[in-house]
């Protein structure tokens, strides 16, 4: 390679790769800074399926038969998995796993903040199923088409498991709604509680959104943070009719002209001081992670030790 | 917090095949002390649902991998051997059964 090759040439190429949809691999060259964008948003969603494992590890021993114990423990063990495969997907970029585990448990990076609101009672595990991992669905299917190809074969991989998780969440409040009057009033208190939440977890709204227009540039976004919220409402609001739930917000209704639900607005201010570390079960979530990294340490260094000890 | 350094294994790159009569595929990468857990850590993440009916897993660093930007000289000696695919040469009108 010539050495008069410049950085802006080499950003120049790059960005023509991605207009032409070529797709990018570990050891292409690629900016700085699509490096740092990428490892920031992969590690940031690798740690999200980690802690996403919290709230609803709280109910599977009290889950309210063995299918549904079963069921829970199944959905748990592939948010493993997806917080594994993307993890391993971030390490392709020249960051090493030790050191993402350390900056989940020092703060320094950031989780989605929907894992920061308490699972009171078992319809809360039908709310996440159908409405987080919902959500999770309309983003993980869009990131599935990123540049970036480590990342996005680590998306179709996590899409084809997201289905199960979302249909077992909505069945649980399905349910529900055929059964006691008490039954159905947990129900809809889930669906109150985890509404709001659920929409925030697309973000904040492009106006307000400093990164966006880069990384739609560079295909790591593909959609706006507004457009996918838009799609999820459309695609869940008449799921929630079909079953009785009623949404909480007085302001949604069908627009024949757009196509799309018209609906209220999303309280700002509860999603920054959720992310900023004041939410209801942040430190909660935060001490359970670190507690069983520590408990696993010993776990870890023998298992070196004696591999260590087998090498020869 | 951490007082000693972390330790999380070696890099291990998993490869599943589908079915028996598939090629095996690169499916990601586990991290495992040996080679025994990258087995059963390989099976664990990748095969849950029945992805794989075999597994293989390789030690990231033994993998010898060709250079993107030696890309096009290392390749080309392909490029100029027309003469290598069928559609090189012309067969007479009427001659059947020739691929
Ligand atoms: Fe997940
Ligand atoms: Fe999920």
């Amino acid at each position: 390679m010539e050495a008069t090759i410049t950085e802006a040439q080499l950003e120049k190429e790059f960005q023509q790769k991605i207009d032409s949809g070529i797709v990018i691999e570990p050891k292409d060259w690629m900016p700085e800074r699509y490096r740092k964008q990428l490892i920031r948003m992969m590690s940031q969603h690798a740690h999200s399926e980690v802690v996403g494992m919290l709230p609803e590890g709280n109910w599977i021993t009290r889950a309210p038969s063995l299918d549904r114990k079963a069921i829970l423990l199944a959905k748990v063990q592939d948010e493993a998995g997806h917080g594994l495969y993307i993890y391993s997907a971030t390490e392709t970029l020249g960051i090493d796993r030790a050191e993402m585990m350390e900056q989940l448990h020092t703060g320094k990076a950031k989780y989605s903040s929907i894992f920061n609101y308490p699972t009171q009672n078992w319809a809360d595990i039908g709310a996440i199923g159908w409405l987080v991992d919902g959500a999770a669905i309309i983003n993980q299917t869009a990131l599935a088409k990123c540049s970036y190809g480590p990342y996005s074969r680590a998306m179709i991989r996590i899409c084809k498991e997201e289905n199960f998780h979302n249909k077992q969440g909505y069945q649980i409040l399905a349910y529900l709604m055929r059964g006691t009057k008490e039954q159905q009033e947990m129900a809809q208190d889930a669906m109150n509680r985890w509404w709001w939440p659920s929409l925030m977890m697309f973000g904040p709204s492009d106006a307000n959104s400093p990164n966006s227009a880069e990384l739609m540039r560079w295909k790591v976004k593909l959609h706006s943070n507004d457009d996918l919220r838009q799609r999820f409402i459309d695609r869940t609001v008449p799921q929630a009719e079909a079953i009785g739930l009623t949404i909480p917000d007085d302001k949604l209704r069908w627009n024949p002209d757009t196509r799309h639900y018209d609906w209220g607005e999303i309280n700002w201010d509860e999603f920054y001081a959720v992310i900023s570390g004041n939410g209801p079960c942040n430190h909660e979530r935060m001490s359970a992670r670190v507690g069983a990294h520590e408990k696993g340490r010993w776990v870890r260094e023998a298992a070196a030790a004696y591999a260590q000890k087998h090498l020869n | 917090m951490e007082e000693k350094k972390d330790v999380q294994g070696k890099l291990w790159e998993v490869f599943t095949q589908k079915k028996t009569g598939a090629p095996h595929e690169h499916a990601g990468s586990v991290r495992a002390a040996d080679k025994e857990m990258a087995m059963m850590n390989a099976r664990d993440v990748y095969s849950r649902r029945n992805e794989a009916v075999s597994l293989w897993v390789v030690p990231s660093e033994c993998i010898v991998a060709s250079q993107p930007e030696d890309a096009g000289p290392f390749f080309d000696p392909a490029n100029d051997k027309a003469y290598r695919n069928p559609n090189f040469y012309k067969t007479p009108t009427g001659v059947k059964q020739i691929s």
